[in-house]
């Protein structure tokens, strides 16, 4: 029955987008790194096939644009929830254009489109976390106050919560949902700070589920007919650790994706994907 | 079964009767009489039978209430009273007791309308001569005995309430009698003519309702605003009151709540008499409400907030909400019908509605096919209760910085907007104490884990007026939805200036108790057409987050008299309530022969939670501090309220979070409080004691009962002390991240199930001519007696997260099937325990303080719940005990009605930990054995 907040994690499209070369040298990172740009592009396509093959999600493949470096990372350019698509207003200079494609990309497929137009607004996709029930808005480099409105004004239904980010990228750069009304965090204290936060700010109760890395909290449910609750997660290469936090999860279907060489361009899980689900539109 | 109803409620019927004309109670009970004879001879057979087994099994009948009355005789009325009121020893304290009590009985006198406190004194009168009954007739003229006592009972109460304020007196018979029409509709006008002295002045008020049309009804000048709310209630034909609340435009055209307990001419002021009813507290869960009729009427609320935009939602929510409007208004979708969109664009659905939306509206509406009106409300509500501004009444503010924001009071706490977004959130066990100041708010947080000391957060609001008003609607809210009673109006307690403003209605436990009673066929109401909408008194309709508040509910002026809020059969405080229960039950067991039940698993999934202790600190340097706290009560005791300011401190009943005696010193009078708290209980507890019986469990907790009555008075009185508790408990909720105590938890259900006598297992038994081996049958699996719970635990407080379902399963076992002779009943027996009982395995018993039995019961389910109290060394903790017993013929889908308890007793008590969860199940196979 279709209804209001129904079927959290329930996808059945994915939108991605190639890797420029131009990612090895121009794309935005925290800290000095070499990528490689080839081997980036391996761990992509593999991440790709896990949405297309492994969990049957429809993916709409966008092409590289080589003056868009950071063009891989879909998440910060749109937040997708039921049938609107608020197509974002990106915080990095360099990043404005990488909404284009996106909004085209969203209007064949039907959403409603809400474009971020205030010039003193901004805001990443990977600074929202939704839960099911509400979002989270982190208040980070990328992302001001203004552009936290324009997102709680496109999702009436939701109630939207600032949390300022005091390290890291962005929100999602140390957490994510690992399930309905489960919160993956990472530990490190801003980390933590946070997730006090949003507790405290939220009307809801939610689970945590804590891992000793940071980048490992960010991971990316889902919930699809027949296959139940699916988890891509960090490899063990990465973090062994807080894969053995994952692999306590017994009801999930765990799939760890590498994410080696994205992360030195801060990208995670998330942020590489914009997850969409047409049947629960109405 | 139906007879047996039928009988209750005839006995009851007369009850009131006589009730509502107090000189004729002789004649009251002398049909109670009847009645009960007429009953007698009806089941003169099954008694003799059962006479026999009386001798040993009588206990099985008897219902926890009946054990209590045991051992609450052996507390002596005296000396409970008297306890009761010990922590207020002062003068004007005591005055004001009486005068609550006095008046509350009046002229209809009917008990369940009588202030709590009121409650246990009659209760304790009534009790004590039923209770010699108890032990040597058979239940079922123990049953009759009760309630012909009543009437005498009422008499007397009347009488002595004679004395009280004639004026108030007069006001509540009055409201009282209104409520009572709406179920007996024969006396109903009666009591208001009885009343009523001098014919005053008649005014004609118009009542905007919520479907737009308007409900003129002639009061009386000096009426309070109670007596018009119950008229509109009436007229309306709802019992579920207590969630709605009438409203008025103050000279500055704001929209105020009218206070029940005061005249409406002074509200008013100006001589514009009119008024709108409004959804005053939303419930969160509206499938929890008990009648459609109820949900229909909150429907038409939120249709309007959608309408108006005051509960913003997005497009799609929009139409689904639309969709569901039409379906419950129009039925099916004709497809014969012409052009069925110029019909919707006729219709007010959203703000900005277009064409869009409307096609929207009409395609999901056309999905709708074959629902009910009755289901298609509750599909609107379920919609309509997640999104994040609903119940949100919002106030425009500005912070510290002198930052427009908004304040929006709801079921949980205080929320603060900026904007649209959320950007602070206090709830209400963050919150110590709610004040204003001219046109200052300020609300004292609770320190977090890392903090030491309490800050204080202030706002500033337009005016004194919106500072009061969204005083009140905290107040109001905190009552509502976070008290278990209300806490009672401040008048010469300790410490107040300014307003003495309380919450005074129901709460929303309470309602939820009286409504899980309401017992009358669905009524039959007409669906009127959206067309209505847009009503003329709803003026201002803005209001998004950003913009404005919303201005209905912008003020609450006052809470309701809570003697007034009860409909005659759902009424009733909890004692009542356990009263016409039992009666049922006793019923039931002694006529088997009416029982149609053919098979029947009752399931017991009783829910006990428990609450952390803290450390006792006792204070050191009482009796100066005393004197200096009598001096200043005294010094603030009048009546005069201050427009300027008020403060109120939250405080949580005690059967929600119980209580630990404050640990750390704030100021010199709290201190000196706390000490006094010390007193009372130890003073209490002693005679309690001693007369606990070694059968601790049941006779334990049902003998405190009326002391956990006189408790809460006490604790109620007590700010400094609840919030303490508060205190506790936040630390509690803070240091588990999640919800902290889900931890199923034990229950002597197995056990309990023989003593107590589960209604319809016994009853079961009994057609049977089967000896009951039912209960037996659990007591495979003892357990530690609920109020042996000894706090040894230090001033830590533990929690423990446990995701039910998991751990449930994975601790479920199996018990025995046992097969009876004649009928073949399988028995079966599923625990959980938390493994944190480490409080209550070792030592001794704590000292039982309090404890309390209620029980509800609705068609095919009967829910008991004990709240025992127990102080050991200065600790002190409260366990809840919810056995929940369905029975039907049906397959009952267990796991459902066991999380669905839990689910229920976690939000009932959301700051609780479940220890223990038993479920006991039996089934009988007889058909075929046969």
């Amino acid at each position: 029955m279709a209804g209001l907040m129904a079927g959290f994690g329930n996808f059945t499209h994915a939108v991605v987008r190639g890797i420029p070369v131009s990612l090895a040298k121009e794309a935005l990172r925290g800290k000095e790194s070499e990528v490689d740009v080839a081997k980036a592009r391996r761990e992509h396509e593999a991440y790709v096939e896990v949405l297309r093959m492994r969990l049957g999600l429809e993916v709409v493949e966008l092409p590289a644009d080589e003056s868009l470096p950071d063009c891989v990372f879909v998440e910060d350019a749109a937040v997708v929830c039921g049938d609107t698509a608020l197509i974002t207003r990106p915080g990095a200079e360099s990043r404005r254009k990488e909404t284009e494609a996106m909004k085209c990309a969203l209007k064949e497929l039907d959403l409603n489109i809400v474009e971020m137009t205030d010039e003193t607004a901004t805001l990443d996709g990977g600074d929202v976390l939704f839960t099911g029930r509400e979002f989270f808005v982190g208040l980070s480099k990328r992302t001001n106050q203004r552009g936290a409105e324009i997102l709680a004004d496109a999702f009436k239904d939701y109630a939207v919560s600032t949390v300022p980010v005091l390290e890291g990228l962005h929100l999602k750069s140390f957490c994510s949902m690992g399930g309905p009304g489960l919160i993956v965090i990472g530990s490190s204290e801003p980390a933590q700070k946070a997730l006090k936060t949003m507790q405290q700010m939220s009307d809801h109760r939610y689970d945590k589920l804590t891992v000793p890395d940071d980048l490992a909290a960010n991971c990316i449910y889902m919930n699809l007919p027949n296959k139940g609750h699916v988890l891509l997660h960090c490899t063990a290469d990465e973090f062994p650790e807080s894969v053995k936090v994952f692999e306590k999860l017994k009801d999930h279907m765990l799939i760890p994706v590498s994410n080696m060489e994205k992360v030195k361009v801060d990208g995670a899980l998330t942020c590489c994907s914009v997850l969409i689900n047409k049947k629960a539109n109405i | 079964m139906t007879t047996e109803a039928g009988t209750e409620t005839e006995v009851k019927e007369k009850s009131e009767e006589s009730a509502a004309q107090p000189d004729q109670s002789e004649k009251a009970t002398e049909e109670n009489q009847e009645v009960a004879s007429a009953e007698n001879v009806a089941t003169e057979g099954e008694e003799k039978k059962e006479k026999d087994k009386e001798g040993k099994g009588i206990s099985r009948f008897l219902p926890p209430w009946l054990k209590k009355q045991k051992s609450q005789s052996q507390v002596p009325g005296k000396e409970t009273s008297p306890t009761k009121e010990a922590p207020r020893t002062q003068e004007a304290v005591a005055k004001v007791t009486e005068e609550e009590e006095g008046p509350a009985p009046a002229v209809n006198g009917h008990p369940e309308e009588v202030e709590e406190k009121e409650e246990v004194k009659l209760e304790q009168k009534r009790e004590s001569p039923s209770k010699a009954s108890a032990d040597t007739q058979p239940a079922k003229e123990e049953k009759v005995e009760e309630s012909a006592e009543k009437a005498p009972e009422e008499a007397k109460s009347t009488a002595e309430g004679e004395g009280a304020e004639e004026e108030k007196k007069e006001q509540k018979g009055e409201v009282e009698g209104e409520g009572e029409g709406e179920t007996l509709t024969s006396i109903f006008q009666s009591p208001l003519r009885l009343v009523r002295k001098a014919k005053m002045k008649l005014v004609v008020c118009h009542v905007t309702l919520l479907d737009g049309t308007e409900f003129p009804c002639e009061v009386e000048k000096r009426a309070k605003g109670q007596y018009l709310f119950f008229k509109v209630c009436e007229h309306l034909n709802l019992l579920e009151k207590d969630y709605f609340g009438l409203t008025y435009k103050d000279n500055h055209e704001q929209r105020c709540w009218l206070d029940p307990t005061k005249e409406i001419k002074r509200q008013i002021r100006s001589n514009n008499w009119q008024f709108a009813f409004n959804v005053k507290f939303y419930p969160p869960d509206p499938s929890l409400l008990t009648e459609d009729i109820t949900r229909y009427l909150l429907c038409l609320q939120l249709r309007e907030d959608v309408a108006s935009g005051r509960l913003p939602c997005s497009f799609v929510t929009h139409a689904l909400l639309g969709s569901y409007t039409l379906q419950a208004e129009l039925g099916d979708y004709e497809p014969e019908q012409p052009r069925p969109l110029d019909y919707i664009s006729q219709l007010t659905f959203a703000p900005n509605q277009n064409k869009e939306m409307e096609e929207k509206i009409l395609e999901l509406y056309m999905s709708h096919r074959g629902m009910t009106p009755a289901q298609a409300d509750s599909q609107f509500l379920e919609n309509a209760k997640k999104l994040s501004m609903y119940g949100v009444d919002l106030h425009h503010a500005k912070d510290s910085e002198g930052v427009d924001i908004m304040l929006g009071v709801c079921a949980n706490g205080l929320l603060v907007y900026k904007d649209r977004l959320r950007i602070n959130r206090f709830a209400w066990p963050k919150i110590l104490k709610i004040s204003y100041k001219r046109n200052n708010f300020y609300i004292k947080i609770r320190p977090g884990e890392a903090e030491q000391f309490e800050s204080t957060v202030g706002f500033k609001l337009p005016n004194h007026r919106s500072a009061k008003r969204l005083w009140k609607v905290c107040v109001e809210n905190h009552s509502f939805f976070r008290l278990n009673t209300p806490e009672p109006p401040t008048k010469a307690r300790f410490l107040t200036l300014g307003s003495k403003f309380r919450y005074s209605g129901r709460t929303q436990t309470q309602t939820r108790q009286a409504s899980s009673l309401i017992d009358r066929p669905a009524p039959t109401f007409e669906r009127t057409s959206s067309k209505r909408i847009s009503r003329s008194l709803d003026g201002a309709p803005v209001i998004s987050i950003t913009e404005a508040g919303r201005d209905l509910a912008s003020s609450a002026e006052n809470g309701r008299e809570p003697n007034l809020e009860l409909p005659s059969d759902s009424k009733t405080t909890e004692v009542e309530i356990e009263e016409t229960v039992v009666i049922q039950e006793v019923s039931k067991a002694t006529k088997p022969g009416h029982v149609t039940v053919t098979m029947a698993p009752p399931v017991t999934p009783p829910v006990q939670q428990e609450v952390r202790e803290q450390e006792v600190k006792a204070a050191e340097e009482a009796v100066a501090l005393e004197e200096a706290k009598a001096g200043k009560q005294e010094s603030i005791s009048s009546e005069s309220e201050s427009e300027e300011e008020a403060e109120y401190h939250p405080n949580v009943a005690a059967s929600i979070s119980h209580t630990q005696i404050p640990e750390e010193k704030e100021e010199e009078i709290e201190e000196e409080k706390r000490e006094e708290d010390m007193k009372v209980e130890n003073s209490y507890s002693t005679p309690d004691a001693a007369s606990l019986p070694t059968v601790a469990s049941q006779s334990a907790e049902a003998a405190a009962a009326e002391a956990e009555e006189s408790r809460r008075e006490e604790e109620r009185g007590k700010k400094e002390r609840a919030e303490e508790e508060e205190r506790a408990e936040e630390r509690e909720t803070e240091e588990s991240t999640e919800d902290p105590m889900v931890t199923p938890d034990e229950t002597p259900n197995g056990h309990t199930l023989s003593e107590e006598g589960t209604a319809a297992l016994v009853a079961l038994a009994e057609e049977e001519k089967e000896p009951k081996m039912n209960g037996e049958t659990s007591l495979a699996e003892a357990e530690p007696r609920p109020q042996v719970i000894c706090c040894s635990e230090p001033p830590v407080v533990k929690t423990e997260m446990v995701t039910i379902s998991d751990t449930f399963a994975a601790q479920k076992t199996e018990i025995a099937t046992k097969e009876v002779p004649i009928v073949h009943t399988e028995t079966k027996t599923i625990t959980y325990e938390a493994a944190q009982l480490d409080g209550s395995a070792d030592g001794e018993p704590g000292v039982l303080m309090t404890a309390q039995t209620i029980t509800s019961e609705s068609l095919c389910t009967t829910t008991t719940t004990h709240i025992t109290k127990t102080l050991k060394g200065g600790l002190s903790e409260t366990r809840i005990e919810k056995r929940i017993v369905i029975t039907g013929d049906a397959d009952i889908d267990h796991d459902q009605a066991l999380a669905q308890a839990i689910k229920e007793a976690k939000e009932q008590h959301p700051d609780m930990s479940v220890t223990r969860v038993v479920v006991h199940k039996e089934t009988e196979l007889a058909e075929e054995e046969d």
